[in-house]
């Protein structure tokens, strides 16, 4: 036998980790709705725009504020007679950017804050905790908006502000991790035996923090998405007349007594997108991590 | 104890002065104001009048002290709109905010406590799978949607309560359900795994077991000693409720400090956004000390750290 028929035969043992994956994600019901509305979004913020029944820009006054299901628009049209099922599916892109940059910025400033912090300790621990801890000690919602109104609005400046004010959490979390690992005995060893810092820090620290990093990441994008689409709805953040679910509700909120259609779907999108996230995060925390479970 | 309190309230002061500190120089940094209040072709003169009379030709650190030792006294300088104090327009809207918030805290309270109390007792039951479910999707909804809607409902269809302003209780009663969304659907989970922990407990089993009625068990040893980390997740989320006050006033037009603030960060009105910063930072870190306190005073292992 040599060396690739022993792997294969590994293989044929052990389910590929797709395989598990999917295994394990059948299990749990809450887990399958979450994985596939993630899929779903992914997929249209991708293919979104080629499957638009019309043009989310084209703006044909004479067809304004027309209800659900009249002259083929679906879902109606907002007050510019722009077809809001084709902005809904457009506007999907902007959310799922923002959650997953949102997540990826904070995420990675947070865990580098964090394995500072907490592996090197010492003054610069202290400092850097008392930092976190003066910003979690300020409203989230507050902080995004009052950076957005100063830094300026658009795609790019609404996740620098939630970046700014969501880096915290990931850097506590990352934090009291390092501190954990740090008291393993591997670590311990590895330190005894003469191995780098550096060495100890990337090869026996960071793999180890990576999935406690991802189920929090999972879990925070939801919040990100929502706060995307408060901050928009106050006139921040994504400007009209760019499709985002919240400018969509910021502009549609003047026709709340006469036109219902242009609050209700947008705010649908947002809550089946938030509720999709936050029920794959559970499921994954579930999963990768059972001590977590029910908190 | 004492010890425990004074440290934390020097860091009440630290978040205050740093909060105040990052939002000046955030503002700052934007650029100064005064091209917004004059006309586009005012003449350079005019420009440079203006930005020496409001102090904004000076070095940044110069501004940056003199706002410091002013803010120290209360003073936030004027509303560049209205000429009238800042900090005195915040203080005025202060009220309306709080009626807001408590009267949101009360309302979730009444709520989530007996809903969680049945939702843990009813365990696995349809009951408690509706309970549980309905808090996950309450959650997910973003709190102004869920004011658009009710304003809709019960302002546009029913018409039976008013979509905006303030001042009598039917125009509190969409603000305060909205605002309280979020609150109950936390409260619920968090009130069923506290009473799940305290029911799986020795002592509950055992008094089960030599005969106490279900009913006393549940209200009179479960509860009470659930509701100890339920008081603390309380003093904890009203920072929250705070937070989301300010998107729920802008949705019904509600005359508190969110709305102000909002409206003049529109306005690029900065000393009523730094004193309303100054307030908000204030009431959010006394009530974390406020929880810290009541934590550790339940918890003496907090107090030993």
């Amino acid at each position: 036998m040599n060396a690739t028929e022993v792997m294969d035969n590994q293989k044929d043992k052990k389910p590929s980790k797709v395989k598990d994956f999917f295994r394990k994600l059948s299990r749990s019901w809450t887990g399958m709705i979450g994985f596939s509305i993630i899929v779903l979004l992914l997929f249209l913020s991708v293919f979104g725009e080629w499957i638009v029944p019309y043009d989310p820009m084209d703006a044909p006054l004479s067809k304004g504020l027309l209800p659900p299901m009249t002259d083929g628009h679906l879902l109606g049209t907002d007050q510019l007679g722009r077809d809001i099922l084709s902005r809904i599916i457009v506007g999907a892109r902007v959310s799922v950017i923002i959650g997953l940059a949102t997540a990826l910025l904070a995420g990675v400033v947070g865990t580098i804050v964090g394995v500072i912090a907490g592996f090197f300790r010492g003054w610069i621990d202290v400092v850097l905790m008392r930092i976190v801890d003066v910003q979690l000690s300020f409203p989230f919602i507050l902080l995004v908006l009052v950076i957005n109104a100063v830094i300026g609005t658009g795609l790019t400046n609404i996740v620098i502000s939630l970046a700014v004010a969501g880096w915290v959490i990931f850097a506590r979390v990352v934090r009291s991790e390092v501190l954990a690992l740090r008291e393993k005995e591997f670590i311990t060893a590895a330190i005894a035996t003469g191995v780098s810092k550096f060495e100890i820090l990337v090869r026996h620290i960071l793999p180890n923090i990576f999935t406690p990093i991802i189920i929090l990441a999972s879990l925070q994008i939801g919040t990100y998405i929502i706060a995307e689409a408060s901050v928009s709805f106050l006139g921040f953040g994504v400007q009209p007349p760019e499709p985002a679910w919240g400018n969509m509700l910021n502009e549609g909120k003047d026709y709340i007594f006469s036109s219902w259609w242009l609050i209700t779907f947008p705010g649908i999108a947002i809550i089946i997108t938030a509720l999709g996230v936050n029920l794959f995060g559970d499921w994954l925390r579930d999963t990768l991590d059972p001590d977590l479970k029910g908190e | 104890m004492l010890d425990f309190i004074v440290k934390r309230f020097i860091q009440v002061i630290i978040v205050v002065f740093l909060a105040l500190t990052v939002v000046f120089f955030l503002i700052r940094l934007s650029g100064d104001p005064t091209t917004l209040f004059l006309p586009p072709d005012a003449p350079r003169e005019q420009i440079e009048e203006y930005r020496e009379q409001l102090g904004f030709n000076r070095p940044l650190y110069a501004q940056y002290g003199d706002f410091m030792i002013d803010a120290v006294q209360g003073d936030f300088g004027e509303s560049l709109r209205s000429g009238e104090d800042a900090l005195g327009l915040v203080l005025q809207r202060m009220p309306a905010t709080f009626q807001l918030a408590f009267a949101a805290l009360i309302v979730s309270l009444l709520i989530a406590i007996p809903l969680g109390v049945l939702s843990a007792y009813k365990r696995n039951t349809l009951f408690d799978r509706i309970g549980v479910g309905l808090s996950v999707v309450g959650q997910a909804i973003p709190n102004f949607w869920f004011g658009l809607i009710l304003i809709f409902i019960f302002a546009a269809q029913l018409q039976f309560l008013p979509s905006s302003g303030g001042g009598s209780i039917s125009h509190m009663i969409l603000p305060v359900f909205t605002l309280a969304l979020y609150s109950i659907s936390r409260f619920v989970r968090f009130t069923r795994s506290a009473m799940l922990d305290v029911l799986n407990k020795d002592y509950i089993r055992t008094s089960k077991a030599a005969g106490a009625p279900t009913s006393s068990l549940v209200m009179k040893y479960a509860l009470r000693n659930s509701l100890i980390p339920i008081i603390t997740l309380v003093a904890l989320d009203l920072g929250v409720l705070l937070g989301g006050a300010v998107v729920t006033e802008v949705v019904f037009s509600w005359p508190g400090v969110g709305r102000l603030l909002h409206q003049s960060l529109l306005n690029r009105d900065f000393p009523i956004v730094l004193a309303g910063v100054f307030i908000i930072a204030i009431i959010y870190a006394v009530i974390n000390f406020i929880a810290d306190i009541l934590y550790a005073y339940v918890n003496p292992q907090i107090r030993v750290k």
